[in-house]
């Protein structure tokens, strides 16, 4: 089998391992949580990073007025189903198609993650600034503005009396890895051609 | 005369400049020079290298603190009602302190001692004694909390306790007041020949911990003080100091002070043990409380045992013999290599050191001195290894720091003496502030001590700290003892009569340390741990009130219906579960504690409202920005009145 192709059925597999690992993970840091509570992502499901931790970040949250963590959001159905389709294409175009097809494919990824952070960062948004009018405490900005409490989509930013990060995680860089595969399969099938 | 006034004004006037002219060089001497301040000094957000566990004496608990530093942490409440922690006073751990003279809410706790395996503290359980009640309690290391209490039955002044063996299989419960056995109605005249010394060997379950009198020695009638397991070579024996081997009962002081020696009595325990596996010993009707915690129902039982297997020593040859030893020995202590056994005499003007191996070669030639009911008496000068001479006033405890030193206390001369295994030559003295009773090197009573410090505590403290009135602190002392000669590093105030301790290195214990109680695993009779459950049930003139609370608020917090006459049962529910979260609840006139309610856990107490009105309750322990919130009410109304039970939450 040619090189390019090898590479190219790796980089379409690869992204499967988003059902293993998570995709992401949002951590707050304070003093009075020696072991930072943390939430880690998946693509199907939101998780603890330490047991109770998103019982506990809701408490410290419903002080501010935000909304509790759901169980669910409808990603959580779109986005499996996704990875999925996106795997048998690719297996498709890994077996069938030539060369340029590696290309096309590694766009379509590329928009459908682009799709994806979007989705997230709306997501986070809502969260962080939806917040309950009855709130027992209210911020606002230096500008007058009430203050959000979003964390950052990516990097790590202070909130109030917490260091929030937020970073990919190894399910997420499986994703990135694959490919990044399937865009140098292009290139080493174009060179072979 | 005027003159005379103003000349000495201004004589102190003079003083005063000039003292105060001097340089200030003056406060940089004493311990920090020497650098004693930076080695007790544990940094802001660091950790002590070591638990101490100190008994409260009097105050029935058993304190913790940390080493060097001499810092508190915690007070866990044993054989005393504690209404800080609800201890006793809640219906939860009310039966903790049962016993078979009814509910005892206090005692004299001594001594402490730390699990082991293969002879080395294993940080799981720390062993406690009551003293005047005779109970022997189990504190899991996990939840720093009293889990199991047993009665010891045919005892009196618990003392010789309580002490384990190096695998934990034995915990010795021995008394130090021979009483009649069984008890009876008899003249005290004729306690000589007629009165028992209960030598209690208690075994702990390798799994869960669990407690149970395997058998009971009844000794002749002596006073039981010290005990120490042998280990090494010598494991399968234990070692008891006694005085008053004259059986007075009147006088002590003078009547128990005549015999030039008391024994040691050397229990061969693993030789009772399998004549008792193989159906030795006689069961004895009996009543003693066994009260054990669930830390799944977060709720202790209490049940009354009815019998207990007791053996007569004179029927097992060559499982006890007694070794003679000067005077009034207090403390029995036995060397980490377990072949040096130490009586420390406290009206002897020396120490004794007995030697295990020649102890098992004088039994081996039969080499007796007589008997005492039935029980060989060894040769003094055979079993003697050696002796420290004139080392000090009033010897009463030695410890071990593993190099081949030892450390004893002085009680009459206020000090701490380092002597050497084997040369028995006295290398340094120290004094002790002051009537110092029992000293501690964490590990000290395994085969590996951590020989860095060693804890000496005291009685008396009149010079050492800013006066309360008639009664001053008691106190501990810290001394470094890594370098040739000791040094003090530290003074410290502890609770009730720090009377003995035991200590272990903090990375044993705190790695298993509970952060929460997870409310899955909460199997409380009346737990609550959804909030779709909570609910107000009356039975007859009982109300139970299933009650939840997280931050910041109870639910329910109004509840009507309850009347006068009533007895009201608050069963509460913490159902935070993030380490360090605790809540509390009280109501007005209750006649118990708050509960003091952990993350996860349920707690319940009782309240009898005995007046109309609308009464609050309120969270005890400060939670959250919002405590102060966290509050509700509860409408009590006339006996006769018809109104139904209704309760809410925001509405
Ligand atoms: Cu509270």
């Amino acid at each position: 089998m040619k090189k390019s192709r090898i590479l190219m059925f790796l980089g379409v597999l690869l992204p499967l391992m988003l059902f293993v690992f998570p995709l992401w993970n949002i951590t707050l840091e304070a003093p009075q949580y020696p072991t930072p509570l943390g939430m880690d992502i998946y693509i199907n499901d939101f998780a603890d990073a330490n047991p109770h931790d998103i019982k506990n970040i809701n408490l410290m949250n419903h002080y501010v007025g935000m909304k509790y963590i759901p169980d669910a959001i409808p990603e959580f159905k779109i986005f499996p189903i996704g990875i999925i389709t996106t795997t048998i294409i690719g297996l498709l175009i890994a077996f069938k198609a030539n060369y340029k097809w590696y290309l096309y494919w590694f766009i379509l990824m590329a928009v459908l993650s682009a799709a994806g952070l979007y989705d997230f960062y709306l997501w986070e948004h809502d969260y962080g600034h939806d917040l309950d009018p009855k709130a027992i405490m209210k911020f606002t900005n230096p500008d007058g503005s009430v203050m959000g409490f979003q964390p950052p989509l990516f990097g790590s930013k202070d909130i109030l009396n917490f260091r929030a990060h937020s970073y990919p995680q190894l399910g997420a860089y499986f994703m990135g890895v694959g490919m990044l595969l399937s865009f140098i399969a292009f290139f080493v099938g174009k060179k072979g051609k | 005369m005027k003159k005379i006034k103003y000349s000495i004004l201004a004589f102190l006037g003079l003083a005063m400049v000039l003292t105060s002219c001097q340089p200030k060089a003056k406060t940089t001497n004493g311990a920090l020079s020497s650098g004693a301040a930076e080695k007790v000094y544990v940094a802001p957000g660091e950790h002590d290298e070591y638990y101490a566990f100190i008994s409260g004496g009097f105050s029935g608990q058993l304190s913790v603190y940390g080493l060097p530093s001499g810092r508190l942490f915690k007070v866990i409440p044993v054989f005393s009602q504690d209404a800080e922690k609800a201890y006793g006073y809640n219906e939860e751990t009310k039966p903790m302190l049962n016993t078979s003279h009814g509910f005892v809410p206090w005692d004299d706790s001594h001594h402490p001692d730390i699990s082991q395996t293969n002879g080395e503290l294993d940080g799981r359980y720390v062993f406690i004694n009551g003293n005047n009640t005779p109970r022997i309690a189990k504190i899991d290391l996990t939840t720093f909390e009293t889990t199991e209490i047993i009665e010891v039955p045919n005892s009196a002044g618990n003392h010789s306790s309580s002490f384990v063996t190096e695998n934990t299989e034995y915990v010795v419960a021995g008394t130090r007041f021979s009483v009649p056995v069984p008890q009876r109605d008899m003249s005290i005249k004729d306690y000589k020949g007629n009165f028992k010394g209960a030598l209690s060997f208690i075994s702990v379950d390798p799994e869960d911990g669990g407690m149970d009198i395997k058998f009971q020695l009844l000794m002749p009638g002596f006073d039981y003080d010290l005990s120490h397991p042998g280990r090494g070579a010598s494991h399968g024996w234990f070692f008891f100091t006694t005085y008053n081997t004259e059986e007075a009962n009147t006088l002590l002081e003078v009547n128990a002070s005549q015999n030039d020696k008391d024994f040691i009595a050397a229990v061969n325990w693993k030789k009772i043990e399998e004549y008792v596996n193989n159906g030795g010993g006689k069961k004895m009707p009996s009543n003693y409380a066994h009260n054990v915690y669930d830390e799944h129902t977060h709720t202790a039982t209490s049940t009354m045992k009815k019998e207990v297997l007791v053996v007569d020593p004179s029927e097992v040859p060559g499982a006890v013999y007694f070794l003679p030893t000067p005077k009034s020995p207090h403390g029995c202590d036995v060397d980490p290599s377990g072949e040096y056994i130490v009586g420390n005499g406290k009206l002897s003007a020396d120490l004794t050191v007995h030697s295990f191996t020649k102890m098992i070669s004088a039994i081996e030639n039969e080499k007796f001195d007589g008997e005492a009911y039935g029980i060989p008496i060894l040769k003094f000068e055979d079993v003697l290894a050696g002796t420290v001479s004139q080392p000090g006033l009033g010897p009463l405890h030695t410890e071990f720091d593993g190099q081949g030193n030892a450390y004893t206390t002085f009680f009459i001369s206020s000090e701490v003496v380092k002597w050497k295994l084997g040369t028995w030559e006295v290398i340094d003295r120290k004094p002790t502030y002051y009537s110092v009773g029992h000293l501690m090197i964490p590990g000290g009573n395994s085969r590996k001590p951590f020989g860095k410090y060693v804890l000496a505590m005291n009685k008396i403290t009149k010079d050492r700290y800013l006066p309360t009135g008639p009664e001053v602190t008691q106190s501990a002392q810290l001394y470094d003892i890594t370098g040739e000669k000791m040094e003090l590093l530290l003074d410290f105030p502890t609770i009730g009569e720090p009377h003995y301790a035991a200590g272990i290195a903090a990375d044993i214990v705190k790695a298993n340390s509970k952060k929460i109680f997870n409310l899955e695993d909460n199997k409380h009779e009346y737990a609550t741990t959804n909030d779709n459950d909570v609910k107000v049930v009356r039975n007859g003139k009982e109300v139970h009130i299933y009650m939840t609370m997280i931050r910041s608020h109870f639910n329910p917090d109004n509840i009507e219906g309850v009347k006068v006459g009533d007895k009201v049962y608050f069963h509460v529910t913490n159902l935070e579960q993030d380490y360090d979260v605790p809540h509390g609840v009280s109501v007005i006139g209750a006649n118990t504690s708050e509960l003091l309610i952990m993350p996860g856990q349920t707690e319940s107490f009782v309240w009898e409202p005995k007046q109309v009105g609308v009464w609050p309750f309120y969270c005890t322990d400060f939670c959250s920005a919002l405590h102060q919130e966290m509050q509700g009410y509860i409408r009590v109304s006339p006996a006769n009145s018809n109104i139904d039970l209704s309760w809410s939450l925001g509405e």
